[in-house]
């Protein structure tokens, strides 16, 4: 996959390979979220995004959302939806235009949602959930869509430590699972360090470093990109990064 | 599990209800008739209605309840369209300055002396406009404000329309506190194609209209054109609401009232909340038209009136149960 974006972006040129964890991380405003947005398609730019060889601008929008679904940061929440239907509408690539859900759609919807331990929610209300259950939803949703890629916009800025552990364990399970390949934006260093096979650092809309998380989370880097004082402890699953005061 | 479709339950019962309406409708006013007898004569059985009675029932009284059917439909079918569309539990018709737009094509179609097949199509390029305007106004920001802007601003102009031609001023003001008042059967027969026009566009949409509930950028990634299923959207509704403002003049709160009411019934997905609609905004016309011209008989209350009173206490019970209220 490559993006070259502009703008926002500059030059930025990155190939993820099927089935790895590519976290993007970087200092606010350094472009993260316009990434995602531009390879998951919702916003226009100039530059190529290609998926498995093919150019996204080849794709209409219902191909397209059947290769890559996106977690938002911050999901809207529809008032009064429940969870089943909500996590119905990544179905929507598949269910023709004027059409219906099959029984297909359905049993991927119950299958998924057993999967993430929803089926007692299915037919609460969302507004309803608290934090952690709902971002169980909103990547339920992005499952069913059984797309390849999945993009998750900062997946864990809404919860405690417990469920952040927890969400990123899910999807890392169902990452093998289901062979997915995740590109995910993550403020927490020491997590995107632990879970995320690959991290790019973005910096002022660019590529500033990227490779294994040993290789970017180092003093240095942080220090300089970042202008944070940092003190970076090899942990047992890969650099442990711990703020310092002056 | 279920998805949440329409529930035949549901659909019976506001089936039912268009029955009961049209039937109580069709038996009651100046001269009672039995409305069992009437049930049968509408379905075409004989009965022992005298010549005169059948004439009451076919001629009169019929074609006044199907419009007020019609009309409520397609306020009610707007009303809940446009809250999807503008994600926004206030949108109806009025709210939003559709229905203003509607009203100044339509008054100056009416003090132009313009024929009465122009009016729909004058108050739907008034409608169109209009709903433009909110919507530009108002895009990423305030909706319901810059529909009470758009709305004060066509009234102005409207009441300059109606200054400038004082001789056509009693027809409109009639028409502008709304009425259901027949010619045989002239008026459906103008409302209906652009009924059934908008109804079908709207309901083919429904299911879409759910996934359009996630915002913009989210139903992009789920593979939808949002913007393109909006404009479809809004402008068949604004083409309901037109033509029914043209032919029945300003009926306020339908669109709130309705739609809402079926969302507590019979849960929030646009799925069923669209086409019961439809079914409860007809009866509850026919019936709120069969009040206005009963209750202070032998005189009769302008229906827009008569919804007006239950509709803005209605209207602000909603304000003050509904939680997530965006305005």
């Amino acid at each position: 996959m490559a993006i070259e974006g502009n703008e926002i972006l500059r030059g930025v040129d990155l190939d993820i390979a099927p089935g790895e964890w590519v976290a993007v991380i970087g200092p606010n405003g350094a472009g993260k979220s316009t990434l995602l947005r531009a390879v998951g398609g919702s916003l226009s730019h100039s530059g190529t995004v290609s998926f498995g060889g093919t150019d996204k601008a080849a794709l209409s929008r219902r191909q397209r959302a059947r290769i890559v679904a996106t977690v938002p940061q911050h999901p809207v929440v529809p008032p009064g939806m429940r969870v089943v239907d909500y996590v119905l509408l990544g179905r929507t690539p598949y269910i023709a235009p004027l059409g219906r859900e099959s029984h297909g759609d359905m049993s991927i919807v119950e299958e998924r949602l057993s999967a993430l331990d929803l089926d007692g929610f299915a037919h609460r209300r969302l507004e309803t959930l608290s934090g952690g259950e709902r971002q169980r939803v909103f990547l339920a949703r992005a499952l069913v869509q059984s797309a390849p890629i999945l993009l998750l916009d900062e997946p864990t800025s809404a919860l405690d430590i417990g469920h952040q552990q927890e969400v990123l364990e899910l999807v890392d399970a169902l990452r093998r699972e289901h062979q997915l390949t995740v590109l995910a934006t993550m403020h927490d260093l020491s997590l995107a360090g632990e879970f995320a096979d690959r991290l790019v650092l973005l910096a002022n809309g660019s590529v500033v470093a990227s490779g294994p998380p040993a290789q970017v989370l180092t003093e240095e880097l942080l220090q300089h990109h970042y202008r944070a004082r940092v003190r970076v402890i090899a942990g047992d699953f890969g650099p442990v990064v711990v703020p310092i005061r002056a | 599990m279920k998805p949440a479709r329409l529930s035949l339950v549901w659909l019976g019962a506001g089936v039912a209800a268009v029955a009961v309406a049209l039937v109580l409708g069709v038996s009651l006013g100046p001269v009672s008739l039995p409305p069992f007898e009437v049930a049968k004569q509408l379905l075409g059985f004989d009965t022992g209605l005298s010549q005169l009675e059948v004439g009451i029932i076919t001629q009169i009284r019929l074609p006044r309840v199907l419009l007020g059917l019609i009309v409520g439909a397609m306020l009610a079918l707007a009303g809940g369209c446009f809250q999807g569309v503008f994600r926004n539990p206030l949108a109806d018709p009025y709210l939003l300055g559709i229905a203003a737009g509607a009203g100044l094509g339509a008054t100056t179609a009416i003090a132009m002396r313009a024929d009465q097949a122009i009016i729909p199509i004058v108050a739907f390029l008034g409608a169109m406009v209009s709903a433009a305007l909110t919507y530009l106004l108002g895009q990423g920001r305030n909706l319901i404000l810059a529909g009470v802007a758009v709305s004060s601003f066509l009234a102005a102009v409207q009441t300059y329309v109606l200054q400038r031609n004082v001789d056509t001023i009693r027809e409109v003001y009639s028409w502008l506190l709304g009425r259901l008042d027949t010619h045989g059967y002239r008026e459906i027969n103008l409302l209906l194609p652009y009924a059934l026009i908008a109804t079908i566009v709207v309901l083919a949409l429904r299911r879409e209209l759910d996934a359009l509930s996630v915002g913009d950028a989210e139903a992009a990634s789920l593979g939808l054109h949002p913007q393109r299923s909006r404009l479809i959207l809004l402008t068949a509704a604004a083409l309901g609401t037109a033509a029914a403002v043209a032919v029945s003049g300003l009926i306020g709160f339908v669109g709130i009232i309705v739609p809402h009411i079926v969302r507590l019934l019979a849960g929030g997905s646009y799925r069923s909340i669209l086409p019961l609609s439809v079914l409860f905004g007809a009866a509850f016309l026919a019936l709120v038209d069969l009040a206005a011209r009963t209750l202070v008989a032998p005189g009769e209350l302008p229906i827009g009136v008569v919804t007006a009173f239950f509709g803005a206490p209605f209207f602000v019970l909603v304000l003050r149960v509904t939680r997530t209220v965006s305005l």
